[in-house]
Protein backbone atom coordinates (compact mmCIF):
# COMPACT_ATOMS: atom_id res chain seq x y z
CA UNK A 1 0.00 0.00 0.00
CA UNK A 2 2.51 2.42 -1.25
CA UNK A 3 0.82 6.35 -0.38
CA UNK A 4 2.52 8.58 -2.69
CA UNK A 5 0.87 7.22 -5.94
CA UNK A 6 -2.61 6.37 -3.98
CA UNK A 7 -5.07 8.48 -5.93
CA UNK A 8 -3.68 8.27 -9.98
CA UNK A 9 -6.10 5.69 -11.72
CA UNK A 10 -4.22 3.00 -13.40
CA UNK A 11 -7.00 1.54 -15.30
CA UNK A 12 -10.82 2.37 -15.86
CA UNK A 13 -13.69 0.73 -17.27
CA UNK A 14 -16.99 2.38 -18.51
CA UNK A 15 -19.90 1.16 -19.03
CA UNK A 16 -18.96 -1.76 -20.41
CA UNK A 17 -21.45 -4.51 -21.95
CA UNK A 18 -20.99 -7.63 -22.60
CA UNK A 19 -23.06 -10.49 -23.84
CA UNK A 20 -22.69 -14.04 -25.48
CA UNK A 21 -25.33 -14.55 -27.86
CA UNK A 22 -28.55 -13.56 -25.80
CA UNK A 23 -27.16 -13.82 -22.37
CA UNK A 24 -25.84 -10.77 -20.96
CA UNK A 25 -22.59 -11.37 -18.80
CA UNK A 26 -22.00 -7.67 -17.76
CA UNK A 27 -24.26 -4.84 -18.06
CA UNK A 28 -23.12 -1.33 -18.06
CA UNK A 29 -20.48 -1.96 -15.74
CA UNK A 30 -17.81 1.36 -14.63
CA UNK A 31 -15.18 1.33 -11.82
CA UNK A 32 -11.13 2.32 -11.69
CA UNK A 33 -8.29 0.88 -10.30
CA UNK A 34 -5.89 2.90 -8.58
CA UNK A 35 -1.93 3.10 -8.45
CA UNK A 36 -1.16 0.50 -5.61
CA UNK A 37 -4.03 -0.40 -4.62
CA UNK A 38 -5.80 -4.04 -3.99
CA UNK A 39 -9.06 -4.02 -5.39
CA UNK A 40 -11.27 -6.70 -5.15
CA UNK A 41 -13.95 -7.54 -7.23
CA UNK A 42 -16.73 -10.02 -5.15
CA UNK A 43 -20.52 -11.38 -6.21
CA UNK A 44 -22.73 -14.43 -6.18
CA UNK A 45 -21.58 -17.24 -9.13
CA UNK A 46 -22.39 -16.22 -12.06
CA UNK A 47 -21.69 -12.13 -11.46
CA UNK A 48 -19.84 -11.62 -14.14
CA UNK A 49 -16.09 -11.24 -12.10
CA UNK A 50 -14.59 -13.81 -14.34
CA UNK A 51 -15.55 -12.33 -16.90
CA UNK A 52 -14.93 -8.62 -16.01
CA UNK A 53 -10.88 -10.15 -15.83
CA UNK A 54 -11.42 -11.60 -19.27
CA UNK A 55 -12.39 -7.95 -20.56
CA UNK A 56 -9.34 -5.96 -18.73
CA UNK A 57 -6.78 -8.77 -20.42
CA UNK A 58 -7.79 -8.73 -23.78
CA UNK A 59 -10.08 -12.26 -23.76
CA UNK A 60 -13.28 -10.87 -24.01
CA UNK A 61 -14.40 -8.04 -26.52
CA UNK A 62 -17.03 -6.06 -24.95
CA UNK A 63 -19.49 -4.87 -27.04
CA UNK A 64 -19.68 -1.73 -25.33
CA UNK A 65 -17.68 0.60 -23.26
CA UNK A 66 -14.11 1.51 -23.32
CA UNK A 67 -11.14 0.46 -20.95
CA UNK A 68 -8.54 3.40 -20.05
CA UNK A 69 -4.86 1.38 -19.08
CA UNK A 70 -2.36 3.93 -18.54
CA UNK A 71 -3.85 6.86 -20.08
CA UNK A 72 -4.98 5.24 -23.20
CA UNK A 73 -8.45 4.45 -23.78
CA UNK A 74 -9.75 2.01 -26.21
CA UNK A 75 -12.63 -0.51 -26.98
CA UNK A 76 -10.96 -3.27 -25.95
CA UNK A 77 -7.87 -4.62 -25.06
CA UNK A 78 -5.89 -7.15 -27.13
CA UNK A 79 -4.05 -10.37 -24.96
CA UNK A 80 -1.00 -9.71 -26.08
CA UNK A 81 -0.87 -6.08 -25.90
CA UNK A 82 -2.43 -6.06 -22.29
CA UNK A 83 1.38 -8.63 -21.37
CA UNK A 84 3.18 -5.73 -23.13
CA UNK A 85 1.86 -3.21 -21.25
CA UNK A 86 2.16 -4.57 -18.04
CA UNK A 87 -0.88 -6.64 -16.76
CA UNK A 88 -0.36 -10.35 -15.72
CA UNK A 89 -3.04 -12.39 -14.04
CA UNK A 90 -3.97 -16.13 -12.94
CA UNK A 91 -7.03 -18.57 -13.70
CA UNK A 92 -9.57 -19.67 -11.82
CA UNK A 93 -9.37 -23.08 -13.35
CA UNK A 94 -5.49 -23.35 -12.93
CA UNK A 95 -4.11 -22.68 -16.55
CA UNK A 96 0.05 -23.73 -16.56
CA UNK A 97 2.02 -26.02 -18.15
CA UNK A 98 1.50 -29.03 -16.95
CA UNK A 99 4.24 -30.94 -18.80
CA UNK A 100 6.91 -28.29 -18.39
CA UNK A 101 8.67 -27.91 -14.96
CA UNK A 102 8.32 -25.25 -11.82
CA UNK A 103 11.33 -23.12 -13.57
CA UNK A 104 10.08 -23.34 -17.20
CA UNK A 105 6.96 -22.32 -16.36
CA UNK A 106 8.02 -19.29 -14.40
CA UNK A 107 10.54 -18.59 -17.16
CA UNK A 108 7.78 -18.24 -19.74
CA UNK A 109 6.57 -15.20 -17.35
CA UNK A 110 9.44 -13.59 -18.28
CA UNK A 111 8.60 -13.51 -22.28
CA UNK A 112 7.42 -10.08 -22.73
CA UNK A 113 11.08 -9.15 -20.98
CA UNK A 114 13.05 -11.32 -23.57
CA UNK A 115 13.77 -9.68 -26.83
CA UNK A 116 16.78 -11.39 -28.20
CA UNK A 117 15.73 -12.08 -32.01
CA UNK A 118 15.38 -16.00 -33.22
CA UNK A 119 18.29 -15.69 -35.27
CA UNK A 120 20.60 -15.66 -31.82
CA UNK A 121 18.38 -18.00 -30.07
CA UNK A 122 18.60 -20.95 -32.91
CA UNK A 123 22.14 -20.97 -32.28
CA UNK A 124 22.07 -20.67 -28.63
CA UNK A 125 24.48 -17.97 -27.92
CA UNK A 126 25.67 -14.39 -27.29
CA UNK A 127 23.17 -11.89 -26.49
CA UNK A 128 20.56 -14.73 -26.27
CA UNK A 129 22.39 -16.69 -24.02
CA UNK A 130 23.35 -14.09 -21.79
CA UNK A 131 19.68 -12.51 -22.19
CA UNK A 132 18.64 -16.16 -20.99
CA UNK A 133 20.99 -16.36 -17.34
CA UNK A 134 19.52 -12.80 -16.25
CA UNK A 135 16.16 -13.79 -16.74
CA UNK A 136 16.57 -16.92 -15.05
CA UNK A 137 18.34 -15.14 -11.89
CA UNK A 138 15.10 -12.81 -11.58
CA UNK A 139 13.03 -15.85 -11.78
CA UNK A 140 14.95 -17.64 -9.00
CA UNK A 141 14.31 -14.51 -7.10
CA UNK A 142 10.83 -15.09 -7.69
CA UNK A 143 10.99 -18.65 -6.63
CA UNK A 144 12.86 -17.98 -3.18
CA UNK A 145 10.21 -15.16 -2.73
CA UNK A 146 7.16 -17.93 -3.30
CA UNK A 147 8.80 -20.51 -1.26
CA UNK A 148 9.07 -23.27 -3.77
CA UNK A 149 12.43 -24.07 -4.29
CA UNK A 150 12.10 -27.58 -3.16
CA UNK A 151 9.64 -27.83 -6.64
CA UNK A 152 11.83 -26.06 -9.21
CA UNK A 153 12.31 -29.28 -11.47
CA UNK A 154 9.04 -30.70 -11.12
CA UNK A 155 6.76 -31.11 -13.71
CA UNK A 156 3.67 -29.03 -12.40
CA UNK A 157 1.25 -31.62 -13.69
CA UNK A 158 2.12 -33.44 -10.77
CA UNK A 159 2.14 -30.98 -8.08
CA UNK A 160 -0.38 -30.72 -5.57
CA UNK A 161 -3.25 -27.83 -6.50
CA UNK A 162 -2.16 -25.64 -3.55
CA UNK A 163 0.85 -25.77 -5.23
CA UNK A 164 -0.02 -25.35 -8.70
CA UNK A 165 -1.73 -22.33 -7.71
CA UNK A 166 1.08 -21.01 -6.10
CA UNK A 167 3.46 -21.74 -9.06
CA UNK A 168 0.76 -19.78 -11.05
CA UNK A 169 1.19 -16.65 -8.89
CA UNK A 170 4.89 -16.91 -9.74
CA UNK A 171 4.55 -17.21 -13.38
CA UNK A 172 2.62 -13.57 -13.05
CA UNK A 173 5.11 -11.94 -10.88
CA UNK A 174 8.12 -13.25 -13.28
CA UNK A 175 6.50 -10.31 -15.78
CA UNK A 176 6.50 -7.99 -13.23
CA UNK A 177 3.79 -6.69 -13.59
CA UNK A 178 2.64 -3.15 -13.28
CA UNK A 179 -1.67 -4.45 -12.89
CA UNK A 180 -1.90 -8.49 -11.83
CA UNK A 181 -5.20 -10.04 -11.77
CA UNK A 182 -5.90 -12.92 -9.68
CA UNK A 183 -9.40 -14.77 -10.00
CA UNK A 184 -9.65 -16.60 -6.90
CA UNK A 185 -6.18 -17.23 -6.05
CA UNK A 186 -7.73 -19.15 -2.96
CA UNK A 187 -10.53 -21.54 -4.04
CA UNK A 188 -10.16 -24.94 -2.71
CA UNK A 189 -7.08 -23.98 -0.10
CA UNK A 190 -7.41 -24.85 3.33
CA UNK A 191 -6.64 -22.32 6.01
CA UNK A 192 -2.62 -22.55 5.74
CA UNK A 193 -2.34 -22.32 1.95
CA UNK A 194 -4.97 -19.23 2.48
CA UNK A 195 -2.58 -17.40 4.83
CA UNK A 196 0.13 -18.05 2.72
CA UNK A 197 -1.32 -16.99 -0.17
CA UNK A 198 -2.77 -13.61 1.66
CA UNK A 199 0.76 -13.09 3.07
CA UNK A 200 2.37 -13.33 -0.79
CA UNK A 201 -0.45 -11.02 -1.88
CA UNK A 202 -0.07 -8.57 0.58
CA UNK A 203 4.18 -8.59 0.32
CA UNK A 204 3.21 -8.04 -3.66
CA UNK A 205 1.70 -5.03 -3.23
CA UNK A 206 3.56 -3.89 -0.33
CA UNK A 207 7.34 -4.37 -1.73
CA UNK A 208 6.56 -3.89 -5.35
CA UNK A 209 3.84 -1.39 -5.15
CA UNK A 210 1.85 -3.90 -7.67
CA UNK A 211 -1.47 -2.99 -8.01
CA UNK A 212 -4.19 -5.94 -7.61
CA UNK A 213 -7.42 -6.66 -8.81
CA UNK A 214 -8.63 -10.05 -6.90
CA UNK A 215 -11.79 -11.95 -7.21
CA UNK A 216 -12.09 -14.03 -4.18
CA UNK A 217 -15.19 -15.50 -2.64
CA UNK A 218 -13.50 -16.14 0.94
CA UNK A 219 -14.93 -12.74 2.71
CA UNK A 220 -12.82 -12.57 5.34
CA UNK A 221 -9.78 -12.54 2.86
CA UNK A 222 -11.24 -9.95 1.14
CA UNK A 223 -12.50 -7.63 3.48
CA UNK A 224 -8.70 -8.41 5.36
CA UNK A 225 -6.52 -7.45 2.52
CA UNK A 226 -8.60 -4.94 0.05
CA UNK A 227 -8.48 -1.47 -0.18
CA UNK A 228 -11.73 -0.77 -2.05
CA UNK A 229 -13.94 -3.52 -2.86
CA UNK A 230 -16.53 -3.58 -6.33
CA UNK A 231 -19.65 -5.65 -6.16
CA UNK A 232 -21.28 -7.33 -9.16
CA UNK A 233 -24.54 -8.93 -9.35
CA UNK A 234 -26.10 -10.84 -12.43
CA UNK A 235 -23.69 -8.78 -14.70
CA UNK A 236 -24.32 -5.26 -12.73
CA UNK A 237 -22.24 -2.88 -10.35
CA UNK A 238 -24.54 -2.77 -7.38
CA UNK A 239 -21.96 -1.42 -4.52
CA UNK A 240 -18.49 -0.01 -4.20
CA UNK A 241 -16.80 1.46 -1.44
CA UNK A 242 -14.34 0.59 1.28
CA UNK A 243 -14.49 -2.96 2.78
CA UNK A 244 -16.65 -1.58 5.73
CA UNK A 245 -18.95 0.28 3.68
CA UNK A 246 -19.51 -2.62 1.06
CA UNK A 247 -20.14 -4.93 4.42
CA UNK A 248 -22.90 -2.29 5.41
CA UNK A 249 -24.88 -2.19 2.21
CA UNK A 250 -28.18 -3.15 1.59
CA UNK A 251 -27.79 -4.17 -2.11
CA UNK A 252 -24.81 -6.34 -1.31
CA UNK A 253 -26.53 -8.42 1.44
CA UNK A 254 -29.51 -8.78 -0.20
CA UNK A 255 -27.20 -9.88 -3.32
CA UNK A 256 -25.90 -12.87 -0.91
CA UNK A 257 -28.76 -13.71 1.39
CA UNK A 258 -31.49 -13.70 -1.33
CA UNK A 259 -34.39 -10.95 -1.29
CA UNK A 260 -37.88 -12.25 -1.71
CA UNK A 261 -39.35 -10.02 -4.73
CA UNK A 262 -43.12 -9.72 -3.89
CA UNK B 1 32.22 -64.75 -38.30
CA UNK B 2 30.77 -64.65 -41.81
CA UNK B 3 27.07 -64.75 -39.85
CA UNK B 4 27.80 -62.23 -37.08
CA UNK B 5 28.79 -59.78 -40.12
CA UNK B 6 25.85 -60.48 -41.88
CA UNK B 7 24.03 -59.71 -38.67
CA UNK B 8 25.77 -56.42 -38.09
CA UNK B 9 25.07 -55.24 -41.40
CA UNK B 10 21.28 -55.99 -41.42
CA UNK B 11 21.38 -54.16 -37.90
CA UNK B 12 23.38 -51.37 -39.75
CA UNK B 13 21.05 -51.19 -42.79
CA UNK B 14 18.00 -51.11 -40.38
CA UNK B 15 19.55 -48.37 -38.41
CA UNK B 16 19.86 -45.84 -41.71
CA UNK B 17 16.30 -46.74 -43.00
CA UNK B 18 15.22 -45.82 -39.81
CA UNK B 19 16.82 -42.77 -39.56
CA UNK B 20 15.02 -41.57 -42.65
CA UNK B 21 12.15 -42.55 -40.57
CA UNK B 22 13.37 -40.42 -38.03
CA UNK B 23 13.89 -37.37 -40.09
CA UNK B 24 10.37 -37.44 -41.12
CA UNK B 25 8.96 -37.92 -37.44
CA UNK B 26 10.73 -35.11 -36.21
CA UNK B 27 8.54 -32.65 -38.16
CA UNK B 28 5.37 -34.02 -36.89
CA UNK B 29 7.02 -34.28 -33.03
CA UNK B 30 7.75 -30.84 -33.69
CA UNK B 31 4.11 -29.48 -34.33
CA UNK B 32 2.82 -31.90 -32.31
CA UNK B 33 4.99 -30.40 -29.45
CA UNK B 34 3.55 -26.93 -30.65
CA UNK B 35 -0.10 -27.32 -31.49
CA UNK B 36 -1.06 -30.53 -30.31
CA UNK B 37 -2.04 -31.54 -33.52
CA UNK B 38 -1.14 -34.92 -35.27
CA UNK B 39 0.17 -33.23 -38.95
CA UNK B 40 -1.24 -35.02 -41.41
CA UNK B 41 -0.12 -33.09 -44.28
CA UNK B 42 4.03 -33.35 -43.32
CA UNK B 43 4.83 -36.71 -45.53
CA UNK B 44 3.31 -34.36 -48.49
CA UNK B 45 5.24 -31.29 -46.87
CA UNK B 46 8.71 -33.41 -47.67
CA UNK B 47 7.31 -33.95 -50.84
CA UNK B 48 6.75 -30.38 -52.03
CA UNK B 49 10.12 -29.55 -50.62
CA UNK B 50 11.88 -31.88 -52.71
CA UNK B 51 9.66 -31.00 -55.89
CA UNK B 52 10.71 -27.66 -55.28
CA UNK B 53 14.33 -27.81 -54.82
CA UNK B 54 14.22 -30.60 -57.89
CA UNK B 55 11.94 -27.01 -59.94
CA UNK B 56 15.66 -25.15 -59.06
CA UNK B 57 18.05 -27.69 -59.74
CA UNK B 58 16.75 -28.81 -63.01
CA UNK B 59 16.81 -28.12 -66.75
CA UNK B 60 12.61 -29.00 -67.33
CA UNK B 61 11.30 -26.77 -64.48
CA UNK B 62 9.35 -23.80 -63.58
CA UNK B 63 12.35 -21.95 -62.62
CA UNK B 64 14.07 -22.44 -65.73
CA UNK B 65 11.24 -21.71 -68.48
CA UNK B 66 11.03 -18.65 -66.91
CA UNK B 67 14.74 -17.34 -66.02
CA UNK B 68 16.61 -19.33 -68.31
CA UNK B 69 19.21 -20.52 -65.87
CA UNK B 70 19.50 -23.24 -63.38
CA UNK B 71 20.34 -22.81 -59.34
CA UNK B 72 23.56 -24.18 -57.89
CA UNK B 73 22.73 -26.54 -54.91
CA UNK B 74 24.32 -24.16 -52.58
CA UNK B 75 21.82 -21.42 -53.50
CA UNK B 76 18.18 -23.73 -54.20
CA UNK B 77 18.51 -25.47 -51.06
CA UNK B 78 18.08 -21.81 -48.97
CA UNK B 79 15.71 -20.88 -51.55
CA UNK B 80 13.62 -23.67 -51.17
CA UNK B 81 13.97 -23.22 -47.36
CA UNK B 82 12.89 -19.67 -48.21
CA UNK B 83 9.67 -21.10 -50.14
CA UNK B 84 8.94 -23.03 -46.90
CA UNK B 85 8.80 -20.70 -44.48
CA UNK B 86 6.54 -18.77 -46.99
CA UNK B 87 4.35 -21.93 -46.90
CA UNK B 88 4.37 -21.48 -43.16
CA UNK B 89 3.32 -18.26 -43.27
CA UNK B 90 0.52 -18.92 -45.95
CA UNK B 91 -0.71 -21.94 -44.38
CA UNK B 92 -1.15 -19.76 -41.02
CA UNK B 93 -2.78 -16.82 -42.80
CA UNK B 94 -5.30 -19.16 -44.69
CA UNK B 95 -6.21 -21.80 -42.31
CA UNK B 96 -4.49 -21.88 -38.56
CA UNK B 97 -5.67 -18.34 -37.75
CA UNK B 98 -9.17 -19.12 -38.11
CA UNK B 99 -9.14 -22.42 -35.91
CA UNK B 100 -7.55 -20.64 -32.62
CA UNK B 101 -9.22 -22.44 -29.40
CA UNK B 102 -11.36 -24.86 -31.69
CA UNK B 103 -10.86 -29.04 -30.80
CA UNK B 104 -7.56 -30.40 -31.61
CA UNK B 105 -9.53 -32.49 -34.02
CA UNK B 106 -10.64 -29.72 -35.87
CA UNK B 107 -6.86 -28.74 -36.34
CA UNK B 108 -6.21 -32.16 -37.29
CA UNK B 109 -8.50 -32.27 -40.26
CA UNK B 110 -7.72 -29.09 -41.26
CA UNK B 111 -4.63 -30.75 -41.89
CA UNK B 112 -5.39 -33.51 -43.87
CA UNK B 113 -7.27 -31.27 -46.22
CA UNK B 114 -4.05 -29.07 -46.46
CA UNK B 115 -2.59 -32.14 -47.38
CA UNK B 116 -4.47 -32.95 -50.32
CA UNK B 117 -4.38 -29.26 -51.26
CA UNK B 118 -0.74 -29.46 -51.33
CA UNK B 119 -0.01 -32.39 -52.84
CA UNK B 120 -3.13 -31.78 -55.37
CA UNK B 121 -0.67 -28.20 -55.83
CA UNK B 122 2.59 -30.11 -56.22
CA UNK B 123 1.31 -32.63 -58.94
CA UNK B 124 -0.34 -29.21 -61.08
CA UNK B 125 2.98 -27.38 -60.90
CA UNK B 126 5.74 -30.26 -61.31
CA UNK B 127 3.78 -32.75 -63.01
CA UNK B 128 3.60 -36.50 -61.40
CA UNK B 129 6.14 -38.22 -62.71
CA UNK B 130 9.39 -39.41 -60.85
CA UNK B 131 12.48 -36.86 -60.90
CA UNK B 132 15.78 -37.77 -60.16
CA UNK B 133 17.09 -35.62 -57.35
CA UNK B 134 20.66 -35.33 -57.25
CA UNK B 135 22.45 -32.44 -55.10
CA UNK B 136 25.85 -34.11 -54.79
CA UNK B 137 25.46 -36.40 -52.56
CA UNK B 138 27.90 -39.29 -53.14
CA UNK B 139 26.38 -42.62 -54.30
CA UNK B 140 26.78 -46.04 -53.90
CA UNK B 141 28.53 -48.06 -51.13
CA UNK B 142 31.39 -46.26 -48.80
CA UNK B 143 34.45 -47.91 -50.05
CA UNK B 144 36.38 -47.28 -46.51
CA UNK B 145 33.78 -49.67 -44.31
CA UNK B 146 34.19 -51.70 -47.09
CA UNK B 147 37.36 -52.58 -47.85
CA UNK B 148 37.94 -52.28 -44.39
CA UNK B 149 35.41 -54.28 -42.56
CA UNK B 150 33.91 -55.51 -45.71
CA UNK B 151 30.27 -53.80 -44.66
CA UNK B 152 27.93 -52.67 -46.90
CA UNK B 153 27.00 -49.48 -46.51
CA UNK B 154 25.85 -46.84 -48.07
CA UNK B 155 27.17 -43.25 -48.41
CA UNK B 156 24.30 -41.50 -48.96
CA UNK B 157 22.60 -43.36 -45.97
CA UNK B 158 25.77 -41.91 -43.79
CA UNK B 159 25.40 -38.61 -44.79
CA UNK B 160 21.80 -38.96 -43.46
CA UNK B 161 22.87 -40.20 -40.46
CA UNK B 162 25.18 -37.19 -39.75
CA UNK B 163 22.39 -34.22 -40.92
CA UNK B 164 19.56 -35.76 -38.90
CA UNK B 165 22.31 -35.99 -35.54
CA UNK B 166 23.13 -32.25 -36.73
CA UNK B 167 18.96 -31.17 -36.39
CA UNK B 168 18.06 -33.33 -33.70
CA UNK B 169 21.19 -31.62 -31.77
CA UNK B 170 20.01 -28.24 -32.88
CA UNK B 171 16.22 -28.68 -32.36
CA UNK B 172 16.52 -30.50 -28.56
CA UNK B 173 19.18 -27.09 -27.57
CA UNK B 174 16.08 -25.22 -29.31
CA UNK B 175 13.42 -26.38 -27.29
CA UNK B 176 14.56 -26.68 -23.38
CA UNK B 177 16.99 -23.93 -23.41
CA UNK B 178 15.60 -20.73 -25.35
CA UNK B 179 12.55 -18.05 -25.24
CA UNK B 180 10.83 -19.32 -28.59
CA UNK B 181 11.57 -22.90 -27.56
CA UNK B 182 9.54 -22.81 -23.97
CA UNK B 183 7.11 -20.52 -26.32
CA UNK B 184 6.42 -23.06 -28.51
CA UNK B 185 5.54 -25.79 -25.53
CA UNK B 186 3.80 -23.38 -23.50
CA UNK B 187 1.45 -22.78 -26.24
CA UNK B 188 1.12 -27.08 -26.92
CA UNK B 189 -0.21 -27.22 -22.93
CA UNK B 190 -2.46 -24.21 -22.67
CA UNK B 191 -3.57 -21.88 -25.51
CA UNK B 192 -4.95 -19.37 -23.03
CA UNK B 193 -2.16 -19.44 -20.08
CA UNK B 194 0.44 -18.42 -23.08
CA UNK B 195 -1.74 -15.71 -24.49
CA UNK B 196 -2.22 -14.78 -20.96
CA UNK B 197 2.42 -14.38 -20.67
CA UNK B 198 2.38 -12.41 -24.24
CA UNK B 199 3.13 -14.74 -26.55
CA UNK B 200 1.66 -14.86 -29.72
CA UNK B 201 -0.06 -17.69 -31.07
CA UNK B 202 0.43 -16.85 -34.75
CA UNK B 203 4.27 -15.72 -34.37
CA UNK B 204 4.32 -19.15 -33.23
CA UNK B 205 2.40 -20.99 -35.65
CA UNK B 206 4.60 -19.57 -37.79
CA UNK B 207 7.46 -20.43 -37.21
CA UNK B 208 6.65 -23.67 -35.66
CA UNK B 209 5.62 -24.31 -39.60
CA UNK B 210 8.61 -23.17 -40.52
CA UNK B 211 10.66 -25.22 -38.84
CA UNK B 212 8.79 -27.86 -39.65
CA UNK B 213 8.42 -26.74 -43.59
CA UNK B 214 12.39 -27.08 -42.80
CA UNK B 215 12.65 -30.41 -41.71
CA UNK B 216 10.87 -31.60 -44.39
CA UNK B 217 12.66 -30.21 -46.76
CA UNK B 218 15.79 -32.11 -45.09
CA UNK B 219 13.75 -35.29 -45.39
CA UNK B 220 12.83 -34.81 -48.71
CA UNK B 221 16.76 -34.38 -49.88
CA UNK B 222 17.35 -37.19 -48.56
CA UNK B 223 14.37 -39.79 -49.57
CA UNK B 224 14.36 -37.99 -52.90
CA UNK B 225 18.14 -38.66 -53.81
CA UNK B 226 17.46 -42.04 -52.85
CA UNK B 227 14.54 -43.08 -54.68
CA UNK B 228 13.82 -40.37 -56.43
CA UNK B 229 11.04 -37.38 -56.19
CA UNK B 230 7.62 -39.33 -56.13
CA UNK B 231 4.23 -39.00 -55.09
CA UNK B 232 4.80 -42.12 -53.02
CA UNK B 233 6.99 -40.01 -50.50
CA UNK B 234 3.60 -38.30 -49.20
CA UNK B 235 3.24 -42.01 -47.98
CA UNK B 236 5.84 -42.25 -46.04
CA UNK B 237 4.21 -40.22 -43.50
CA UNK B 238 2.17 -43.31 -42.56
CA UNK B 239 5.41 -44.81 -41.61
CA UNK B 240 6.30 -41.71 -39.13
CA UNK B 241 2.98 -42.91 -37.40
CA UNK B 242 4.12 -46.21 -35.21
CA UNK B 243 7.78 -44.06 -35.29
CA UNK B 244 5.96 -41.62 -33.02
CA UNK B 245 3.46 -44.26 -30.74
CA UNK B 246 7.17 -45.66 -30.35
CA UNK B 247 9.09 -43.03 -29.14
CA UNK B 248 6.37 -40.63 -27.98
CA UNK B 249 4.39 -37.61 -29.94
CA UNK B 250 6.26 -34.79 -27.69
CA UNK B 251 9.64 -36.02 -27.98
CA UNK B 252 12.35 -35.02 -29.87
CA UNK B 253 14.84 -37.54 -29.16
CA UNK B 254 12.19 -40.27 -28.92
CA UNK B 255 11.16 -39.57 -32.71
CA UNK B 256 15.00 -40.88 -33.38
CA UNK B 257 14.96 -43.99 -31.23
CA UNK B 258 11.86 -44.44 -32.51
CA UNK B 259 12.63 -44.69 -35.91
CA UNK B 260 15.93 -45.93 -35.33
CA UNK B 261 14.49 -49.12 -33.65
CA UNK B 262 11.30 -49.40 -36.03
CA UNK B 263 13.86 -49.62 -38.69
CA UNK B 264 15.72 -52.30 -37.52
CA UNK B 265 13.19 -54.06 -36.34
CA UNK B 266 12.07 -54.39 -39.61
CA UNK B 267 14.57 -55.41 -41.08
CA UNK B 268 15.40 -58.03 -38.77
CA UNK B 269 12.00 -59.35 -38.83
CA UNK B 270 12.44 -59.45 -42.49
CA UNK B 271 15.77 -61.39 -42.39
CA UNK B 272 15.02 -63.75 -39.30
CA UNK B 273 11.39 -64.56 -38.87
CA UNK B 274 10.36 -63.14 -42.85
CA UNK B 275 11.09 -66.88 -44.22
CA UNK B 276 8.58 -68.70 -41.43
CA UNK B 277 5.75 -67.09 -42.70
CA UNK B 278 6.19 -66.37 -45.99
CA UNK B 279 8.29 -63.11 -46.18
CA UNK B 280 7.39 -59.37 -46.86
CA UNK B 281 7.05 -58.46 -42.88
CA UNK B 282 8.88 -55.40 -43.36
CA UNK B 283 5.70 -54.07 -44.47
CA UNK B 284 3.94 -54.33 -41.89
CA UNK B 285 5.93 -55.14 -38.81
CA UNK B 286 6.38 -51.59 -37.58
CA UNK B 287 2.16 -51.40 -36.98
CA UNK B 288 2.87 -54.98 -34.88
CA UNK B 289 5.27 -53.23 -32.89
CA UNK B 290 2.99 -49.83 -32.63
CA UNK B 291 0.20 -51.88 -31.21
CA UNK B 292 1.98 -53.57 -28.78
CA UNK B 293 3.67 -49.93 -27.37
CA UNK B 294 -0.36 -49.14 -27.32
CA UNK B 295 -1.14 -51.73 -25.11
CA UNK B 296 1.36 -51.33 -22.59
CA UNK B 297 2.93 -48.11 -22.53
CA UNK B 298 0.71 -45.81 -24.60
CA UNK B 299 2.81 -42.56 -24.08
CA UNK B 300 6.08 -44.24 -25.69
CA UNK B 301 9.19 -44.21 -24.66
CA UNK B 302 10.02 -40.52 -24.16
CA UNK B 303 6.65 -39.19 -24.07
CA UNK B 304 5.12 -36.92 -21.48
CA UNK B 305 3.65 -39.16 -18.92
CA UNK B 306 -0.75 -38.27 -18.82
CA UNK B 307 -1.61 -37.63 -15.66
CA UNK B 308 -5.27 -36.83 -15.09
CA UNK B 309 -6.29 -35.88 -11.55
CA UNK B 310 -10.04 -37.03 -10.97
Amino acid sequence: MTTHSRNETLLEVESISLSFGGVHALSDVSFDIRKGEVRSIIGPNGAGKSSMLNVINGFYHPQEGSITYQGKRRAQMKPHEAALGGIARTFQNIALFRGMSTLDNIMTGRNTKMSKGLFWQALHFGPAKREEIENREFVEHVIDFLEIQTIRKTPVGRLPYGLQKRVELGRALAAEPTLLLLDEPMAGMNLEEKEDMSRFILETNEEFGTTIALIEHDMGVVMDISDRVVVLDYGRKIAEGTPEEVRANQNVIDAYLGVSHD
Amino acid sequence: MAFDLFLLEVVISGLMTGVMYSLVALGFVLIFKASGVFNFAQGVLALFAALALYDFLAEDGWFFAVFGFTLPVWLAIPATALIMIFLAWVIERAVLRFLVKQEEIILFMATIGLAFVLEGLGDLLFGSDVKPLDIGIPQGASDLLLDNFNLYVEKLEIVAAATAAVLVTALAIFFQKTRVGRALRAVADDHQAALSVGISLNKIWVIVWSVSGIVALVAGIMWGSKSGVQFSLSLIALKALPVLILGGFTSVPGAIVGGLIIGVGEKLAEVYVGPLVGGAIENWFAYVLALGFLLFRPQGLFGERIIERV
